[in-house]
């Protein structure tokens, strides 16, 4: 398990991460989600003693990091992949961790397998990996130690859609053995296939947490009619907000069975009714972080005056 | 590389093992490993060597007969371990920074000043080393040398002599360890360390000729020139309080200051 207490980074005046507590829980797999720049990394630093917290702290299984007394048999970490010697070969990089962590010569050939790492391509220098393997050797490094948390910096980085499906049978693997795993991507595609639970962040601060499921519930419905008249009437009789999206859906935050409900007595044809899924956490992301991420929320229409939430709609849609 | 299925990880630690800190010898041991274990690590220690084996045989062929004494040899096979040395330990240093692996040295062992320790205490065995190979290789050189000049052998190193220009030698590798925590970066480490010790002593001795008051303070203040006396041998207590003022100008004083920046910079 991983807490997180009112961790803040100031840097001079500019707060990178602002008052930022939540917790990682053991069996799960944490999507750390957040726009680039948001202080994901920054935080991920901060709870392996790699940067000073300006206030709170992180904890390990309830200890610090600094007090773990042979951290790699603790807590896998793997920030980025591509911070190593380049003149070093995989094998060699392994056998650097797995003899500072005392373990037994074997766990090098063991990662290596775990990982589909040929012995031909362990022999050769890191600087001439393609940034998926060496992903796969930083995930390696992170598990050499058999810790119970891992921490892992944008690791589906550089993937094909193969390996991120192989890492997240790993990682899913790893959580059901009782494992915690803390994950950051600035993709929700990603998060979205990997994590259990989400933790979204933006300009430093906490936007929203919790599992995926109650996520995708909350992202709202997404609801079509053959009259889209009829049913936008039906709705607002019913009280309901729900804004059109670009073909022709209405969305809206009230849950499917209202909806359904609503169309029902205002005798509206429904064509589909859902909740909005992944679709919807997307625009929840694009429009949680729209204020807080460097760049509005991308509009791919040429109507300037739409609302984020409709913008995002109709890219969603395009 | 197929990614098609996972195989299974191992079982997650479910009970807390006990974990015993992680002892400086294989701190060390790891460090030690580190300094070979590329290209370029290999290579600047290999230089020791190879540069400590040409000095051997151009003495032979170059210093005038009545030099081919056994302190010669020394001192000239000696020479590139005092230049050679300090780099050693400053990258050993600065390469964490600036080859960014400090991210993942920092997070197997934490406490950051036991890793530049186990660098220093490294470097210190690769010196020793090197200056085992310097008094070997200026054996055979003496012996060969005299032989082929028909002159006799002579053995004019005594072990106090020895220990002192070991001692230089490990001031040397002080720079490099202090410079390398100071500056946080292989290249300006560098460019810093041959300012320091081709620029400044020759500024130094500059100001020595010229200004009075200067030369009466040169020993106390200019490292290089009171690691001198260690090469040359030491002959009184005034020179090991220069040897000190210096030391503690040049390195302990920067050094703690370097100390305190290797604990709290950013690893990124």
């Amino acid at each position: 398990m991983i807490t997180i207490d009112s961790l803040t980074k100031k840097y001079g005046g500019n707060t990178v991460v602002r008052d930022l507590s939540f917790t990682a829980r053991s069996g799960r797999v944490t999507g750390f989600l957040g726009p680039n720049g948001a202080g994901k990394s920054t935080s991920m630093r901060m709870m392996v003693g790699l940067t000073t917290p300006t206030e709170g702290f992180a904890t390990i299984e309830g200890r610090r990091f600094a007090d773990l007394p042979n951290p790699g048999r603790e807590v896998g970490v793997m920030l980025d992949a591509s911070a190593q010697h380049a003149g070093r070969t995989g094998r060699e990089i392994l056998t650097i961790a797995q003899q500072v962590m005392g373990l037994p010569a074997s766990r090098v050939p063991e990662m290596l397998r775990l990982v589909s790492l040929t012995p031909d391509e362990a022999d050769r220098r890191v600087g001439n990996y393609s940034l998926g393997m060496r992903q796969r050797l930083g995930i390696a490094a992170a598990l050499i130690g058999d810790p119970s948390v891992l921490i892992l910096d944008e690791p589906a980085n550089g993937l094909d859609p193969a390996g991120i499906r192989w890492m997240r049978d790993l990682l899913r693997d790893y959580a059901d053995h009782g494992g915690t795993v803390l994950l950051s991507s600035h993709l929700l595609s990603e998060v979205e296939i990997i994590a259990d639970d989400i933790v979204m962040i933006g300009q430093g601060r906490l936007v929203c947490q919790g599992s995926k499921a109650e996520l995708l519930q909350a992202a709202g419905t997404v609801v079509r009619a053959a009259d889209v008249a009829v049913l936008q009437q039906a709705l607002s009789i019913a009280g309901i907000d729900a804004t059109v999206s670009g073909d022709g859906s209405l969305r809206t935050d009230a849950d499917p069975a209202r909806v359904g409900r609503a169309a029902y007595d205002g005798g509206a044809v429904l064509t589909e009714l859902r909740t909005a899924g992944s679709g919807g956490l997307e625009d929840m992301f694009l429009e949680l972080t729209a204020d807080t991420s460097r760049d509005s929320a991308p509009t791919k229409s040429s109507s300037r005056k739409s609302s984020s939430r409709k913008s995002s709609t109709e890219r969603t849609a395009a | 590389m197929t990614a098609t299925t996972a195989p299974a990880v191992d079982q997650v630690s479910t009970g807390r093992r006990t974990e015993h800190a992680i002892p400086l010898s294989r701190v060390v041991r790891v460090e030690l490993r580190k300094m070979f274990d590329t290209r370029s690590g290999f290579w600047l220690i290999a230089s020791i060597g190879i540069t400590g084996l040409i000095a051997t045989v151009a003495t032979v062929a170059f210093a005038p007969d009545d030099q081919l004494k056994y302190y010669t040899f020394a001192k000239a096979v000696g020479y590139p371990i005092t230049v050679i040395l300090p780099m050693v330990s400053l990258l050993a240093i600065t390469s964490e920074w600036s080859q960014r692996t400090g991210l993942t040295t920092f997070t197997y062992v934490s406490r950051r000043g036991r890793v530049v320790l186990a660098k220093t205490l490294s470097a210190v065995i690769v010196a020793i080393a090197s200056m085992f190979f310097a008094f070997a290789a200026g054996a055979v050189g003496n012996v060969v040398g005299s032989q082929i000049a028909g002159v006799p052998t002579v053995w004019n190193l005594s072990l106090g002599h020895a220990l002192t220009i070991l001692l230089g030698n490990l001031i040397s590798l002080s720079i490099g360890v202090m410079l390398g925590m100071v500056l946080l970066s292989s290249a300006g480490g560098l460019v810093m360390y041959f300012v320091l010790v081709l620029l400044v002593p020759n500024l130094s001795a500059l100001l020595a000729t010229s200004q009075h008051w200067y030369k009466e303070l040169q020993p106390w203040v200019d490292l290089p020139f009171a690691q001198g006396y260690l090469f040359e041998g030491m002959h009184t207590g005034a020179q090991w309080a220069h040897v000190a003022t210096s030391v503690t100008l040049w390195i302990v004083l920067p050094g703690i200051y370097g100390l305190r920046r290797v604990m709290r910079s950013e690893v990124h």
